[in-house]
């Protein structure tokens, strides 16, 4: 029993409902804001200590041994998750600080972004698939608010899809919990996945294991991807900076933890498919990136890239593909944000988001132009970078595992990731400069903090890889062997 | 504009707002063994409240309970998270329950629960929710 591992979920909470009840105390929202997060990051790495010491940290909520009450796991995976969640959230809140503007932020703009992180959070430390539904539906809940905040004409008419798709994924998802739940009896993860071997994965498992795959991927945005480049070029940078680095990844969260830990018999079906869909994905991802001429859409169409690549990684489900995933995953999250907190400010600066109608930006703004190539030759996994070594580890596990189509599927669409993105660098900052003195907006410290934060972190990442590697390794123990997690949660009783 | 007639739905009203208020709390504290709860009796408390609002005009009404139902349903989850934090401050689990039994006069031995506060701040939180949302569907013209 370890109440630390609640601490991720309530302490965005108290806060927010603090928020809720001083209305009109903006400094107050911003202070709170980031003392919570900054509180969350805290917790998640002594955590992280205390299960490289200890292993796998366990809380029955009231007590309710498993698998009857509700169970929180914290294991390396997840923990990391949560830190690194924590990290992207500061960034973006510090980058919202100076640019969501008065209107957003006492329309409850940060006790929004805390109950999402709640969401979030709470996605990545259940240990009950119920419980999940319920995090997932919280996530989504403050998501809608925070996409449609604002009301301007195009974020009206993308969030109506955003919700309309996500409701039907969310009913999706009950209707196959309901499925496992009438099969095996149970809703808590180890158990779930103790009872599954036990009776074999048979076909009609698998059928249920594809409807939670089905779900999934609408959330994350594999192969399903449809509702994604209108929904996160709707809202402004910080939240679609916040959406694009954790709600997707959280789909590829529940992917990756439901395949490892309880429909793992069968990885010539369901883990082929995975691979097939990040395939395609990473295909019609790499099209959009290369086709589009408008920054917003080439920055969604790379976060599909992404996804699929992560899963790729998953596909391969051998060691070394999962810490190429752990890394990358890791790494996107990061990185993604830093894309859309540049891919903003530059709109931002120069009021359009066509690459025609901007041109020769680093005279101005040198800083931001060199902060926007190393995150481009990150995003395409240039060594020292931090892409880089996930990058290996995936194409490395895909090989292993004779997937040599996923792997090299995977290494074309990192040469698109970086055409696109070099034609951004191009385009945007070099040539002739279009902005006068007076027509400049300018950027303050308020702009290129949080992107300089992310874009060291980019760096650290990449040069210090050896020092995370310890952490990695017990996350992809944790998840390649399934017996460690469900010896931790049922602890002494007998199932 | 001309007032609608509608004695008979306020005098019905006076007395019905009575009966469902006290069937809510009746359902409130059932919920510790029984059916009930925090949830269904803070609806049936919104259920008098819209009643309310129906008969006698929503300005009116909220003249009267000059309270921001938003900052309720704040506090309703504070105090259910606290009771959650309270058992770990006590180096039990998050959302561990204690129970006592005391001898009150009149109602003879009654059993003391923590899970009846928590349940306090799910009506609060359900009460506030709900109403927020009635008053701004009906705000909206």
């Amino acid at each position: 029993m370890n109440n630390l591992i609640i601490l991720p979920i309530i302490i965005p909470i108290i806060a927010g409902m603090l928020m809720v009840i001083c209305k009109n105390m903006i400094k107050f929202h911003r202070f709170l804001s980031l003392l919570a997060i900054i509180s969350v990051g805290t917790v998640s790495v002594l955590l992280m200590e205390q299960i490289k010491f200890a292993g796998i940290q366990i809380l029955y909520l009231g007590g309710w041994q498993a698998p009857f009450g509700i169970t929180l796991v914290a294991d390396m995976f997840a923990v990391m998750l949560v830190l690194v969640t924590a990290i992207v959230t500061f960034c973006c809140l510090c980058y919202a600080f100076s640019s969501i503007g008065i209107e957003r932020e006492l329309h409850y703009f940060y006790p929004l972004v805390l109950f999402m992180i709640a969401g979030v959070n709470g996605a990545f430390l259940t240990g009950d698939i119920f419980n999940l539904f319920v995090c997932f539906e919280v996530m989504l809940v403050a998501s809608y608010v925070l996409i449609s905040l604002g009301g301007t004409r195009i974020q009206l008419r993308e969030s109506v899809k955003y919700i309309l798709i996500n409701m039907i994924s969310s009913f999706f998802f009950l209707v196959a919990i309901a499925f496992l739940y009438r099969m095996t009896g149970t809703l808590n993860l180890a158990h779930l996945s103790v009872l599954v071997a036990k009776a074999g994965q048979g076909g009609l498992m698998t059928a249920v294991a594809f409807l939670f795959l089905i779900v999934f991927s609408l959330k994350a945005g594999l192969l399903l991807f449809f509702w994604l480049p209108g929904s996160y070029s709707a809202p402004p940078p910080a939240i679609a900076a916040i959406f694009a680095a954790l709600l997707t990844k959280v789909g590829v969260y529940a992917i990756i933890r439901l395949f490892s830990l309880v429909f793992y018999h069968e990885p010539g079906v369901t883990h082929q498919l995975i691979g097939v869909l990040a395939a395609i994905t990473m295909v019609l991802g790499a099209m959009g990136a290369v086709a589009y001429g408008d920054i917003k859409r080439i920055m969604t169409y790379n976060v599909m890239i992404g996804i699929g690549f992560i899963l790729a990684g998953f596909a391969s489900f051998s060691t070394a593909g999962m810490s190429g995933t752990v890394y990358y995953l890791i790494h996107d999250m990061i990185v993604k944000a830093l894309l859309f907190l540049l891919g903003g400010t530059i709109i931002y600066l120069t009021g359009t988001g066509k690459l025609k109608e901007m041109s020769g930006l680093i005279r101005l703004h040198p800083q931001l132009g060199w902060m926007f190539f190393i995150a481009a030759l990150s995003l395409s996994g240039i060594p020292p970078l931090s892409g880089f070594i996930g990058k290996i580890f995936i194409t490395e596990g895909t090989f292993h595992s004779g997937y040599f189509w996923l792997g090299g599927i995977g290494l074309l669409s990192g040469l698109m990731v970086l055409y696109s993105m070099l034609k951004i660098f191009m385009n945007v900052f070099w040539g002739y400069t279009n902005l006068t003195d007076e027509t400049d907006k300018g950027t303050h410290r308020g702009l290129l903090l949080p992107i300089g934060i992310l874009t060291v972190l980019t760096i650290a990442l990449g040069l210090g890889a050896e020092g995370i590697h310890e952490y990695v390794d017990l996350a992809v123990m944790g998840l390649m062997e399934p017996g460690l997690y469900i010896d931790a949660v049922r602890g002494s009783s007998l199932w | 504009m001309k007032e609608p007639n509608d004695v008979i739905l306020k005098t019905a009203t006076k007395a019905a707002v009575v009966i469902i208020l006290a069937f809510s709390i009746h359902l409130f504290l059932s919920g510790h063994h029984n059916p009930g709860g925090g949830f269904i009796g803070g609806l049936a408390f919104v259920a008098a409240v819209v009643l309310l609002y129906l008969v006698h005009g929503i300005e009116k009404v909220q003249k009267n309970i000059p309270v921001d139902f938003k900052k309720v349903a704040g506090i309703g989850v504070l105090i259910s998270v606290f009771t959650g934090v309270g058992g770990m401050i006590s180096g039990n689990p998050f959302l561990n329950q204690a129970f006592w039994m005391v001898d009150l006069p009149l109602f003879g031995k009654t059993e003391m629960a923590t899970a009846v506060l928590f349940d306090v701040g799910v009506a609060l939180a359900v009460i506030g929710a709900s109403l927020t949302i009635i008053i701004s569907i009906s705000d909206d013209r």
